[in-house]
């Protein structure tokens, strides 16, 4: 249990972590709290680090293998940082049918990744999503939280381009 | 605050009123499939055209839940006239206001006859594209809450279970077990708690029918829960939601919130003894947690895996305690049936499939979106006619049912009707309710491929026969479409199914295999093909035939 005790410093510096310990107290501070704190922090910090598994693991007073354990068992969670700019493509049935695979070739042969993966220059993170629900716009592609619909494998390489040539303006 | 019937008649009175001052009402979809093609830049257009012109007072633009045809998004209705207008966008708005009480933009126009409209019959989507989903107000207006005061002031808790067993409802999330008799067991189990949960982790792909409740008329299923723990003597609630439905997540918070400052959920309410407070709880995307046991444990903050059965969580479910699980739209149908009667809503349908289901139309149909027909409509009528056929003149091949629990049906079972029981005859399943359209494009072993790959990667990894039976399955399949398939794997393919199906702890191993059974039964020439010409008809499989490659 000492584990837990490592690095309290950084929550109390952050204050993205006075809104998690909020949701840690509306949930009484119970074990079962424990994929509702996960979201919290992913929701703020977009991924999960160590640091902050130690943390709930501390508050929550759940063994770290625990949490670890959840963190990993859903697909939901992440424990790599994601890129400046995210690309997910629905693999749904609907979006599947509908020519997923030809997007996700497609970004794989232009810029180089593959799903779950980010660009090196950590502009880019290309992921898969099981299913949207907007199977009536199949294919669909969220673009940076924008959900677009019948996508086509040049549309949303324009957009992945303007997202670079954009930032090199900047 | 404590509710009572009259105070329910003025807020429901007071929005006819308003509702009554208005000449034209616009209605915006604003479920998550029309919002995708910027159907809330339409709305504020039209507010502000509305206010421009002044005519504020004598028009309503209301957003409202999802209108059903998504491939036409997005849409909007103009009542009173009852002109659809589909694929509208921003620089049509000013067009769409001058047609107000003439004839309609004709370049828009989305005719309400089409039998995408007149075919359906709607039960669990008769809110939705008619409330604003986001104020119980116009819930209320539309008789919500009152089957629920009904129920606790008039019924006692048999008389509501009986009125569901009556009914002849059966769980919409796909296996079809009686409602009643559910009901029943954790009304009669012991326990000094008890739980509802409601099981809103859509997780088949290809399926959007519990979304578009959730964001079309999330009091529906709220008012169904209170009902259910009213009857199974429940005072807490669970809904479990995917978090990658965030619109859904967020109407039902603010849906949650609204009932609760109304006291129509809450304590004691309607002032009876009463009480009953709903919580949600995110799902994390984890596709067996639809699997009860292993929703209980996803709730109670745990790892998704599923136990073995018995005990049920009618006697032992979260925590311990007796628990009540049903799907969306089981709670969804239960409002009509304690106010139509059990009676009344068993005319519907089928002999042992009563009622209606939503049906989530995708793939290739030109129709693609939400709709809801009578159990036991003629498969043929659904594709074809309120489909609207395949697109592109294309050649129709299989209809998917019951997502990678389910099968591929042929052709030749097309003039089948739709119930459980039919379903399961042709080795498909009810599911939750997505059909998947397919045509001479798709190649059936590769979607069958695209399925044992979702069972591969969905299985929790708890026991042997699922994660390791559907890992094998997956090559083999992967071997046949990359063309160094061999005849003894098809063998292999079917003793191997037949032994993932038999042995595997939950639901998601005992039909991972269906999609590959069906397909194998109706299409096994594809295989053969595959295997033996080394090539894929409907040029979807990147075939590698060289010598080498074998």
């Amino acid at each position: 249990m000492e584990a837990m005790a490592v690095d309290s410093t950084k929550p109390e510096e952050d204050s993205r972590w006075r809104l998690i310990n909020r949701t840690i107290r509306l949930h009484g501070s119970a074990p079962d709290a424990l994929i509702e704190t996960l979201h919290g922090v992913q929701e703020r910090f977009g991924f999960l680090d160590l640091d902050a598994l130690k943390y709930v693991a501390g508050t929550l007073k759940v063994p770290l293998s625990r949490v670890y354990a959840v963190a990993t068992f859903y697909h939901y969670f992440t424990l790599k940082p994601p890129g400046e700019h995210t690309c997910v493509v629905c693999k749904g049935t609907a979006c599947y049918i509908g020519g997923a695979a030809g997007i996700l070739d497609d970004i794989n042969q232009t810029i180089g990744i593959s799903p779950g993966e980010t660009t090196t220059d950590g502009r880019i993170s290309l992921l898969t999503a099981r299913c949207l629900g907007s199977c009536g716009l199949a294919p669909a592609v969220v673009l940076d939280g924008q959900v677009c619909g019948r996508m086509t494998p040049d549309a949303v390489l324009e957009k992945i381009g303007s997202w670079t040539s954009h930032d090199d303006d900047a | 605050m404590t509710m009572m019937l009259e105070d329910l008649q003025d807020i429901a009175r007071i929005e006819h009123d308003r509702h009554d001052s208005f000449q034209h009402h616009i209605n915006v979809c604003i479920a998550a499939g029309c919002l995708s093609c910027q159907s809330d830049l339409v709305k504020d257009a039209l507010e502000k055209e509305v206010l421009r012109r002044g005519l504020e007072k004598s028009c309503n633009i209301k957003g409202v839940g999802c209108l059903g045809l998504c491939a036409a998004g997005p849409l909007i209705a103009v009542e009173p006239e009852g002109t659809y207008y589909q694929g509208v966008k921003v620089s049509d708005v000013s067009d769409i206001v001058d047609a107000l009480g003439g004839s309609p933009v004709g370049r828009l126009d989305c005719s309400s006859q089409l039998p995408f409209f007149k075919r359906q019959h709607k039960i669990v989507l008769e809110n939705c594209g008619k409330i604003d989903p986001e104020r119980i107000e116009d819930y209320i207006a539309a008789g919500g809450y009152e089957v629920l005061y009904n129920a606790l002031r008039i019924m006692t808790p048999n008389e509501v279970i009986s009125e569901i067993s009556t009914s002849g409802l059966r769980g919409r999330g796909g296996a079809g077990f009686p409602t009643g008799l559910k009901w029943t067991a954790v009304s009669k189990a012991v326990g000094s708690r008890k739980y509802v949960v409601c099981n809103a982790d859509e997780g088949d792909p290809g399926a959007f029918m519990d979304r578009s409740v959730l964001e079309s008329d999330p009091h529906r299923v709220l008012e169904g829960m209170a009902i259910a723990a009213y009857a199974a003597g429940a005072r807490d609630g669970f809904i479990y939601v995917r978090a990658e439905y965030p619109l859904a997540v967020k109407r039902l918070r603010k849906a949650i919130t609204q009932a609760e400052r109304l006291g129509v959920l809450g304590r004691n309410i309607f002032n009876t003894p009463f009480d009953f407070s709903i919580k949600i709880r995110l799902g994390a995307g984890a596709f067996v947690c639809g699997e009860e046991t292993a929703l209980i444990a996803s709730i109670e903050g745990r790892r998704g895996t599923p136990r073995p059965r018995p005990p049920f969580p009618y006697e032992f479910g979260l925590w311990g305690y007796p628990t009540l699980i049903n799907n969306v739209e089981t709670f969804a149908n239960v409002t009509t049936i304690i106010r139509e009667g059990g009676k009344c809503f068993a005319g519907i349908g089928t002999e042992k499939s009563k009622g209606t289901k939503v049906f989530a139309l995708a793939g290739r149909v030109n129709n693609t979106g939400l709709i809801e027909v009578p159990m036991g409509t003629i498969l043929r009528d659904i594709v074809f006619d309120i489909g609207g056929g395949i697109p592109e003149g294309r050649k129709f091949k299989a209809v998917q049912t019951g997502g990678p629990s389910g099968g591929c049906i042929p052709e030749q079972y097309l003039d089948m009707p739709v119930d459980y029981e039919s379903l399961a005859q042709v080795g498909s399943i009810m599911g939750s309710g997505g059909l998947i359209i397919m045509d001479e494009t798709s190649c059936m072993v590769d979607v069958a491929k695209f399925f044992m790959e979702f069972c591969m990667t969905e299985s929790c990894g708890k026991c042997v026969p699922c994660r390791v039976g559907t890992t094998q399955l997956y090559h083999l399949l992967s071997h046949i479409t990359s063309g160094r398939g061999k005849l003894s794997d098809i063998d292999m393919l079917e003793e191997l199914s037949d032994l993932v199906k038999n042995t595997s702890l939950c639901g998601l191993g005992q039909t991972a295999s269906n999609p590959v059974m069906s397909t194998l039964k109706y299409f096994r020439e594809e295989y053969l093909t595959h295997i033996e010409e080394g090539k894929c008809t409907a040029g979807a499989c990147k075939m590698n035939t060289s010598k080498e490659g074998r």
